[in-house]
């Protein structure tokens, strides 16, 4: 519901509650394809077997772009450059490459070519348009420590806000789990194209995550149910959880070893926590305060665990020395700030001034709309940190939108830069991306055109638009 | 305060000066003078005691008006206490005018004019009569400074979220609006039958109907909150058969019936980053603000993100990236917001005469790239310091001194 001459904020905004239509959870656990062999004989509970990727790659003919102007997000700008994706994969990027047989071409003149997007914090599909209750499946808030529910079973592949973003050039999200509790589940990693099933998206290879929240949000939801009601009751609560995963981490882990006599009993909810225990399984934090998230810090620390990333994080700047040393990264808005206390400090150098400190600060959505314009956030961000005396360099704001967030999902070996060997997913725009007046015109995900512009034919509907929603360009 | 009632001359020369009321200018001189704009041009004589803003190079453009919002109205989103735009207790909240309850110390208020808005809608919220809203010009210690003018409308719903004060049917919602309006006009023709309590009970209170008035005598604009095409449709047809002035807001499936509303000479108030449907707007889109402007409706952009009202130069951009030229983009950020809430006088271009409220850029004022070098209000130069900027400066460098 929207309403126009005044916002409708207030709880809404920022991975909210319960109470409110927008949450946010993190759970990021995504790995190199490599390794999951390896995940899956350390552990019993991750990637099992019962819940698979079905996710194919989408066959397509070699595609070159040429004489276009490349920002490959590794340290590179190359003017009048080139691409070649075939099989799935960028094979050559440079001045003058050489293109198979039986590509199809496409002029790249005044285009600039970025890799695909990535927001490590949506809640598209579990939190779905249009908005009614009966798609509200993100917070599952009828406990502040619901670690055994998962993104992937809310999710709706036919939201229809699911192909706004595509036009918008994102490639990979995570979705979320809602901030309403203390742990609120596993994240979905996906690839964002057209699908039937959930399954049919999954990011092959990819671990979950683990999405928690600080501060206000699970105060307000649980305060007058039991609790927690104040900061310190979140943190106890989260201390509680993982000591009691440890003990059935331990137990597990003992009876894995020669697997004699009965195993022990299954607890989805630490099967979970046990996974992040054992390294599995990467933390992703909503945390607004620089005090919280040092406090999240000493809890990572008693436990052995890594928080992978703070989330909205508004408050990262003034504790960048800490996190970077720490080696977690922040998912931060460019600007957002205000709707509600604990995000009263925001500011509009906040990414820039992470990377001033050695950081590895990232741009998230959190947004159905933002996550439509990512490069304009970044672009924001880079600007206000240059204006600001901080020499944030383009190749390091768009960092802030490929690799840096693949890093927090564990895949940056595999997407984020436009290099030899990493995964076709590609932009083409109509301009510099951090302009206001570019748009993505085309759309690669794993070289499949999954978005063109210029045309209908590449242009995904949702089921839900058909005969309801009209389409773009057209009259109903 | 004595700053502001100083006689002040301030000389703008050598920028690109975009008047938004003629073509621009190259290498012009803005002269400000107690307030308001002295003269415009190439040929203007720079008094010898004129403070000096060399613009060569730069942009120099009517501050940006906001037509949306709660500015001065909320200052922490989740914190009730800080909040003072919606009356709890009445679905016909006529007489409820906002502007006691604006803060002129919100920290809103320099966050945003530093990125160069300069003067915002206040409005109400909620219920199916939100009340009055007023504009505001983002600089001034009490209200009555602050104060552009109030009210500038009346704020209805006739969206999805006015069911629920009228029964819970868009029927509903528009048979009360009649009732109040006929009730409002009986009232005004029996108001000593009224006074005898000779009458039976009316559809609201009496302030709230004597609130009614102004509006049904084509005084003062109802701003409508309406999203779906039909029930911009209804709001047309009420505008009609009461004779109203009508400005709607939102009309998130405008573009679908932009004739129409070009042909009822009522102007919109858009916000043009708006395309996530639900079942009160299927057919939004990003295109609505452009193809409202092609059939010629008189189109306002908005931020509705009171915090983020900065980001009206990003609206602005994308709305010329879906289809509207530079031109109608920057005159839907000036003087058309100030045609549609009747200042176009005083304020929204930069003319001799006007209200001096002016801001220079060091390049397009929608692009990022762009930043703000200058902000004058009301002929007065702002300092370019937030409380933003103080905690920026605070931890530039870590550890931060206390």
């Amino acid at each position: 519901m929207r309403n126009p001459v005044y916002l409708l904020v207030a709880l809404g905004i920022g991975c909210a509650s319960a109470g409110a239509r927008r949450t946010e959870t993190a759970n990021p656990a995504a790995r190199p394809p490599a390794s999951v062999s390896q995940a899956a004989a350390e552990s019993a509970s991750v990637d099992r077997a019962q819940y698979p990727s079905t996710y194919r790659r989408h066959p397509n003919p070699p595609v070159l772009i040429r004489n276009a102007t490349v920002m490959t997000a590794a340290g590179q700008e190359i003017r009048n450059g080139s691409i070649v994706l075939q099989d799935g994969r960028i094979v050559a990027v440079g001045e003058k490459v050489d293109a198979p047989a039986g590509a199809v071409v496409v002029d790249g003149t005044g285009k600039y070519l970025t890799p695909g997007l990535i927001d490590d914090h949506s809640h598209l599909g579990v939190y779905a348009a249009p908005g009614t209750d009966a798609e509200s499946d993100g917070n599952e808030a009828t406990n502040p420590i619901t670690a055994e529910v998962w993104a992937e079973h809310s999710f709706w592949p036919q939201d229809p806000q699911i192909p706004l973003a595509i036009a918008g050039g994102i490639t990979t999200i995570q979705a979320l789990p809602g901030s309403a509790n203390l742990i609120g589940g596993r994240s979905a990693i996906l690839k964002l194209i057209p699908a039937r099933t959930v399954q049919e998206m999954k990011f092959p290879g990819a671990r979950y995550g683990l999405k928690m929240a600080c501060g206000e949000n699970p105060k307000r939801v649980y305060g007058r149910r039991g609790g927690p009601s104040t900061r310190m009751g979140n943190m106890a609560g989260y201390r509680s959880a993982f000591s009691q995963a440890e003990a059935y981490r331990r137990k597990w882990d003992s009876w894995n070893k020669d697997k004699k006599g009965d195993p022990p009993e299954r607890n989805l909810r630490l099967e979970t926590l046990a996974e992040v225990l054992r390294g599995n399984i990467y933390v992703q934090n909503h945390c607004y305060r620089a005090d919280e998230m040092a406090q999240m810090v000493d809890l990572a620390h008693e436990f052995g665990f890594k928080i992978r990333s703070f989330h909205h994080a508004v408050e990262s700047y003034k504790i960048a020395d800490l996190l970077a040393k720490e080696g977690t990264s922040v998912s931060v808005w460019a600007d957002w700030w205000g709707f509600k206390e604990e995000a009263m400090d925001g500011i509009q150098q906040n990414a820039a001034l992470n990377q001033q400190a050695g950081g590895r600060p990232l741009i998230h959505s959190d947004s159905p709309s933002g996550i439509q314009r990512l490069n304009q956030e970044a672009a924001k961000a880079m600007y206000a940190g240059q204006r600001a005396g901080i020499p944030i360099t383009r190749d390091q704001a768009l960092r802030w939108i490929t690799v840096n967030p693949a890093w927090t999902l564990g895949l940056d070996s595999i997407v984020g830069t436009l290099e030899p060997g990493k995964m076709a997913d590609v932009v083409v725009w109509s301009g510099d991306p951090f302009s206001v007046y570019t748009k993505a015109v085309q759309v690669y995900n794993e070289g499949w055109l999954v978005y063109d512009r210029n045309d209908p034919a590449h242009q995904p509907r949702t089921d839900f638009e058909l005969g309801q929603v009209p389409a773009a360009g057209s009259d109903r | 305060m004595i700053a502001v009632l100083l006689a002040q001359t301030i000389a703008v020369t050598g920028g690109t000066v975009y008047p938004v009321s003629g073509p621009k200018i190259a290498n012009a001189t803005v002269l400000i003078r107690d307030g308001k704009i002295a003269a415009v041009g190439t040929s203007v004589v720079v008094p010898s005691d004129a403070t000096r803003i060399d613009a060569a190079g730069k942009w120099v453009t009517p501050g940006l008006i906001d037509g949306g919002g709660q500015m001065g109205l909320v200052e922490i989103g989740a914190v009730a206490g800080t909040r003072d735009g919606s009356l709890a207790t009445d679905s016909v909240a006529a007489s409820f005018n906002v502007a006691e309850g604006l803060n002129p110390a919100s920290v809103l208020i320099p966050v945003t004019r530093i990125e160069g808005i300069t003067t915002a809608l206040a409005a109400p919220a909620g219920h199916l009569i939100s009340g009055q809203a007023v504009l505001i010009d983002l600089e001034g210690a009490t209200i009555e400074q602050m104060l552009v003018k109030s009210p500038v409308g009346l704020v209805a719903n006739l969206s999805e979220a006015a069911k629920d004060e009228a029964g819970g049917s868009r029927a509903g919602v528009s048979a009360r609006l009649r009732r109040l309006f006929r009730d409002a006009l009986e009232y005004e023709r029996r108001k000593a039958d009224f006074n005898r309590a000779q009458m039976q009970p009316l559809a609201a209170a009496a302030p709230d109907l004597e609130a009614l008035l102004p509006v049904l005598h084509g005084r003062l604009p109802l701003i409508a909150n309406a999203e779906r095409r039909s029930d911009i449709e209804t709001a047309l047809r009420l505008a009609k058969e009461f004779q109203l002035k009508l400005i709607l807001a939102g009309a998130a499936e405008g573009w679908e019936i932009a004739g129409e509303i070009a042909a009822a000479g009522v102007p919109v108030l858009v916000q043009p980053l708006d395309n996530i449907p639900s079942y009160d707007s299927l057919g939004v889109r990003y295109e609505n603000a452009a193809l409202l402007a092609k059939a010629g409706v008189k189109v306002v952009l908005l931020e509705t993100d009171t915090h983020n009202a900065r980001n009206l130069r990003q609206q602005a951009g994308n709305a010329v990236s879906y289809g509207m030229s530079w031109d109608q983009a920057l005159r839907a950020v000036t003087l058309s917001p100030s045609e549609v809430f009747g200042v176009a006088d005083r304020y929204g271009s930069l003319e001799p005469g006007k209200v001096a409220n002016v801001v220079v850029w060091s390049g397009d004022p929608f692009e990022f790239t762009t930043e703000v070098d200058h902000v004058i209000i009301r002929g007065k130069e702002v300092p370019l310091r937030s409380r933003q900027t103080e905690l920026f400066q605070r931890y530039k460098t870590l550890p931060p001194k206390y």
